[in-house]
């Protein structure tokens, strides 16, 4: 017994020891590539000056600023479209999951429509089409539709009022189209949009697949008991569906996570988007594709880890 | 799981390929040339409806194939996005990178690649609404200007407002067709690119040509030109005078179809350039007829120019910096002696 366990770290510390190895022979036979070829390498690049702005972002980029600032603007917008994202996809998915277990059969159709059509359109094709739809049907810039006081709706996006430099500022018509407050663009909101009704229909699966997966006894026994339908639903399947699905349901917001990679297809400058055009200006390809893989890498094991943490607690509620 | 153990041994021993002796051998012993090109800039590099290449990239390769190898269909067409291209060429993928690529110092300095000459001198430009009543770029403060990522131009756009100390704001896409759809679509008041390519977006793309009209400002120059990767000489030194040698056959007046009736031309420069008398293939490593058989295959760079993207092509761009040095333009190749 022993002896078969030592084997057994020995194997182990073999295989460390050769992936290991293997990492640093990949790391050091492409650096002494790319010295042997001439390319310059190594991420001092991060430190000069971008060269080039973003179009929107919450962190503003000035073209003297360093690539760094540009990747950390461009992470922001990501964080921007993928957080409000994955709580409407969260939202939108509950209420359509629900639809498709209703016994109203037109909410029921409506439900599972909405749930086939948008899982099984490719999200590139989704987005695309949300995104000229979008700039198609809104009117022009200089003539922007007045929805209330200080909100504009145009080809430029939703202007709102905005607090800048710590006073409320108010959109008003100037040189082209809407001037000043806050700026939702249809590139943004075509994001908005598109990813999350494209995760909210898994969602909505992976919710009904939950609660029809429960034993059909489950939901008798609470009719037995005398509870309304509606009591037995909410009480007794949704609690313990909730638990099935929260893995699912993560995993699922996850991936909303990564798709917000594709907004560079419409004009949205994301993470990928700015790692794209600083990767051209610097030809710096593996280091600016590092960048992006290490930092989705980690935002997507922090997030696994917060929803490891969330599917502990709910076990322990089970078993209390 | 010895078996296992054995194997992953066996990759750590396995050395990454070393670095392909001379080009030129490559390409004789494989008997093609690997062409990267854009994926579809109309009059540079684009596959057609019967899926052949066209484009003033395009018949570089052509005519490199035609005087390295003698037949200018030898050629492998790598299509490469502009994030590609580099690496592609870096790591061997392709021999050349011909592919509307601008000459920067960076790019020569520290990509370990070589620009062997300008093929077409460019500048990028501004597109606009006629009915904005924008004549100027300098007019464009806060506009939203559209722009395909991937090339010097949004840096170009960046540096030309800051010297303005105007603030525009850039809505950057990688394809090229989401780029102008929504630029027509009105979501952005201005449209930059190359001049060349903006020539063509007006005259193809756009609704109705007359509704838009190119902004005079060029903020930018352009040369555009193949590439090839550093340390091999030879091959750099065939590409470079490949490409002079187009130039020089329109200087010189040697058109496709009088090539082969020129070789009993008096003129010592004709007699040299057809081979007739000195062997100048000889010192690149190539035939004596290897400048015949490129201007044989694709003609000369007035007539390169001509098919592609001037008066003889949709575009129907003018000459302009690209007419020879005698005609007001600044093509000026070095002697072919």
């Amino acid at each position: 017994m022993a002896a078969s366990r030592t084997a057994s770290r020995i194997t182990q510390a073999l295989i460390v020891a050769i992936v290991v190895g293997l990492l640093a022979l990949l790391v050091t036979t492409t650096a002494g590539h790319l010295q042997q070829r001439g390319i310059r390498s190594g991420f001092d690049f991060l430190l000069e000056p971008a060269g080039f702005t973003l179009g929107e972002s919450l962190l503003p980029v000035e073209a003297s600023d360093s690539t760094l600032r540009a990747f950390a603007a461009g992470l922001l917008n990501t964080l921007r479209v993928a957080l409000p994202g994955a709580f409407l996809a969260t939202l939108i998915g509950v209420l359509a999951g629900f639809g498709r277990l209703t016994e109203n059969p037109l909410i029921r159709g409506l439900a599972s429509a909405y749930v086939n059509a948008f899982r099984n359109i490719p999200l590139l094709l989704q987005l695309l089409a949300w995104y000229f739809l979008l700039t198609d049907l809104l009117p022009a810039t200089d003539a922007a539709l007045r929805l209330a006081p200080g909100i504009f709706l145009s080809k430029s996006g939703l202007a709102l009022p905005w607090w800048v430099d710590g006073a409320l500022e108010i959109p008003e018509p100037g040189g082209f189209g809407i001037d000043g407050g806050a700026r939702l663009t249809p590139e943004y909101l075509a994001m908005l949009l598109g990813l999350s009704l494209y995760s909210a229909a898994y969602i909505a699966e992976t919710l009904r697949g939950a609660v029809e997966a429960l034993p059909p006894g489950q939901r008798l026994s609470a009719l037995a008991l005398g509870m309304t339908p509606r009591q037995a639903f909410v009480l007794v399947l949704l609690p313990q569906a909730w638990r099935a699905a929260l893995p699912p349901v993560t995993s699922q917001l996850l991936n909303l996570f990564k798709n917000a990679s594709l907004a560079v297809a419409i004009g949205y400058p994301d993470l990928v988007s700015v790692a794209g055009t600083s990767l051209n200006q610097t030809g710096r390809a593996i280091e600016c594709l590092t960048i992006v893989i290490a930092v989705y890498l980690l935002l997507s094991l922090l997030a696994a880890a917060l929803s490891h943490r969330l599917e502990q607690r709910a076990l322990r509620g089970q078993t209390a | 799981m010895p078996r296992i153990k054995a194997a992953l041994a066996a990759l750590a021993f396995i050395s990454t390929p070393a670095l392909a002796g001379k080009t030129l051998d490559a390409i004789k012993a494989k008997g093609q040339i690997a062409c990267g090109v854009s994926t579809g800039v109309i009059g540079f590099s684009a596959a057609d409806s019967q899926g052949q290449w066209k484009g003033l990239d395009v018949d570089v390769c052509k005519a490199l194939a035609a005087a390295v190898l003698g037949d200018a269909n030898k050629v492998r067409w790598v299509p490469l996005s502009s994030q590609q291209r580099f690496t592609a060429l870096q790591s061997g993928e392709v021999d050349i990178l011909s592919r509307n690529t601008t000459w920067s110092l960076t790019r020569d300095a520290a990509l370990g690649l070589h620009f062997t000459a300008v093929t077409y001198y460019d500048g990028q430009g501004f597109m606009v609404a006629k009915k904005s009543k924008v004549t100027s770029a300098k007019q464009l403060k806060n506009a939203e200007i559209c722009v395909q990522s991937g090339t010097t131009t949004e840096k170009n756009l960046s540096d030309y407002f800051r010297a303005q100390g105007i603030k525009v704001k850039p809505v950057v896409f990688d394809k090229f067709e989401a780029s102008i759809k929504a630029f027509f679509s009105g979501r952005c008041q201005a449209y930059t690119t190359d001049a060349s390519a903006l020539a063509f977006i007006r005259s193809k793309e756009a609704p109705t040509p007359d509704d838009y009209v190119v902004l005079p400002e060029i903020i930018s120059k352009e040369p555009l030109g193949p590439a090839v990767r550093r340390g091999d000489d030879e091959w750099f030194a065939i590409v470079k005078w490949t490409i002079n040698a187009l130039i020089e056959a329109e200087e010189l007046g040697i058109t496709q179809a009088k090539v082969d009736g020129l070789k009993a031309s008096p003129d010592p420069a004709i007699q040299r350039f057809l081979g007739v008398g000195e062997d100048l293939g000889k010192s690149l490593g190539l035939n004596r007829e290897w400048a015949a058989r490129a201007v044989k295959a694709v003609g000369n760079y007035g007539e390169i120019f001509n098919r592609n993207v001037g008066a003889d092509s949709p575009l129907k761009l003018p000459r302009g910096l690209n007419a020879q040095w005698n005609h007001g333009g600044i093509l000026y190749a070095p002697p072919l002696r």
